[in-house]
């Protein structure tokens, strides 16, 4: 079971869709109505390349109940080969190797528990390649 | 538009304050505003409060205030944007006196945050939900990514941001209403407990209770209350993406450049031309950022001019003469107004051991979220 809330960013969690605007070209993620840069409303979907660099990041000592058998995790904004950006956490790899400008590649893997019932949800996470 | 005035002020100790409900601190800022002004009647008020509904779970903030502060049935509006929403309140206050709508306004900020809510959560609603902080991020880790941009891009040091800590708890020692009055050493902040890297405990701003209240009214008008009014020079605001993956720089928060360009040419001034400045330091990084986007030095300089000690109490440009958000503690919907009282005190000489000598023009700077909006007051002495 899932829920709504979840169901609607499966094509973003799942399978990195976003909206390339053809107009002017930007890549959008999560997909807009409205491009911020240009102002069209005409997008086509894209799915992002799933390979790209850490841009910055930090090791989450101190997060939110809903992380906090997790901690210490690492989270980084990610700059994907065709140029768009995401926030993501990082898996499988050692804290102490993460540095600005390395590679990633994003994968699949469980992120959280939603709600009291504790609903498993997933998407992307990067790794140090 | 009316020329407005800032005519009284009062706020609470910001702190824990276990013994006091939201309500109480709004009322016990909202009359010490009320009788530091003189006024008999106000003719609409606002409030900012980033999270009546996540803290204590009360929404519907202005009516609630405006009964308990015996006011009905006078407008109460109560204004939000996350962290901003102080400055925000103010600058709602402000246009609606200076349309000439209202005589008297009061404008409010109050949090209520120790009532045992996750607050970390609570505090990242003011980021995007479904993409940075569904992935694990906390506000503590984004300004710390903001940190580490920085330090890799301009070479700004650990002690840099330690500095920033150890001058505003230098300042909030001499202010009455913080909630740390006490000093401490970079030794201290670099060995504190890691929050988010490079962020340490000592490189955050608290988890506090604490209300602020000011009254303004037209520059005409002020003559009948006080001999020293502060006058509202220029007062701007600047929004920019909720996410900060989505910044074409991760070094330089844009809505803050942007209110600074348009409340520069609201008040005809330069940033040289400002004599103090209370600065959004949520965390050390910010106030080094924030320093730089106002333009008081150039990009990338801010961690040296803490550090050269430029903006300590006798530096060339005083930031965070309060305490700032570190040490007088951040009530985050009270900071905003809590900023505007420390100008107000400081132009018109009641900031005691904390005074800027000759302090004429002063500046407030408010930010929400990791920088998505920002507002930018500044007044004058008369």
């Amino acid at each position: 079971m899932i829920s709504p809330k979840y169901a609607r960013e499966i094509p973003q969690r799942y399978r990195l869709e976003a909206a390339k605007c053809k107009s002017c070209g930007k890549i959008n993620f999560p997909p807009r109505l409205v491009c911020p840069r240009c102002k069209s409303r005409e997008f086509e979907t894209v799915r992002l390349s799933n390979e790209g660099k850490i841009l910055t990041y930090t090791i989450i000592r101190v997060s939110s109940d809903t992380f906090s058998h997790q901690t210490p995790y690492a989270v980084a904004i990610i700059e994907t080969n065709d140029g768009a950006k995401l926030m993501a956490m990082i898996a499988d790899s050692d804290l102490n190797e993460i540095e600005i400008g390395k590679k990633v590649k994003l994968v699949f893997r469980k992120i959280q528990d939603e709600g009291v019932w504790g609903l498993h949800c997933y998407g992307y996470k990067a790794v140090l390649i | 538009m009316k020329e407005v005035a800032v005519i009284g002020v009062g706020m609470t100790n910001f702190g824990e304050l276990w013994n006091k409900s939201i309500k109480d601190i709004f009322v016990e800022a909202a009359l010490k505003a009320i009788d530091n002004a003189g006024v008999d009647h106000i003719d609409s008020m606002y409030i900012g409060t980033m999270s009546g509904g996540l803290f204590v779970g009360q929404e519907h903030i202005g009516a609630v205030m405006a009964d308990y502060l015996g006011m009905n049935p006078v407008p109460a509006t109560r204004v939000e944007s996350a962290c901003a929403s102080g400055g925000t309140a103010f600058r709602q206050a402000y246009f609606e006196v200076a349309s000439g709508s209202s005589e008297i306004v009061l404008a409010s900020g109050v949090e209520k945050m120790t009532d045992g809510v996750d607050v970390t959560a609570a505090l990242a609603t003011a980021a995007d939900q479904e993409y940075e902080v569904y992935n694990g991020v906390t506000f503590p880790g984004l300004y710390a990514m903001i940190a580490n941009a920085h330090m890799h891009q301009y070479k700004t040091t650990r002690e840099q941001l330690a500095a920033v800590a150890v001058k505003n708890h230098r300042n909030g020692k001499n202010n009455p209403n913080a909630q740390f009055r006490n000093e401490i050493t970079i030794e201290q902040v670099l060995n504190s407990t890691l929050v988010a890297d490079p962020l340490r405990l000592l490189d955050c701003s608290p988890v506090s209770d604490g209300g602020a209240a000011v009254i303004l009214c037209s520059m005409e008008l002020a003559k009948q209350f006080t001999d020293s009014p502060v006058r509202v020079i220029a007062s701007a605001q600047a929004s920019d993406t909720i996410s900060l993956y989505e910044r074409d720089s991760l070094t330089t928060l844009k809505a803050v450049s942007d209110a600074a360009a348009k409340a520069y040419k609201q008040a005809e001034l330069k940033p040289d031309n400002i004599d103090i400045a209370e600065v959004h330091d949520c965390f050390t990084i910010a106030e080094i950022v924030v320093s730089e986007d106002l333009g008081f030095f150039e990009k990338g300089c801010g961690g040296a001019a803490v550090e050269e000690g430029k903006t300590s109490l006798e530096g060339q440009i005083p930031i965070n003469t309060s305490g700032g958000l570190k040490s007088k503690g951040h009530p985050v919907g009270a900071t905003g107004i809590a900023q505007i009282i420390e100008l107000y005190e400081q132009l018109t000489g009641q900031a005691g051991k904390r005074q800027v000598k000759d302090a004429r023009i002063g500046l407030a700077q408010n930010m929400g979220g990791s920088g998505a909006s920002c507002t930018i007051n500044i007044l004058e002495a008369v």
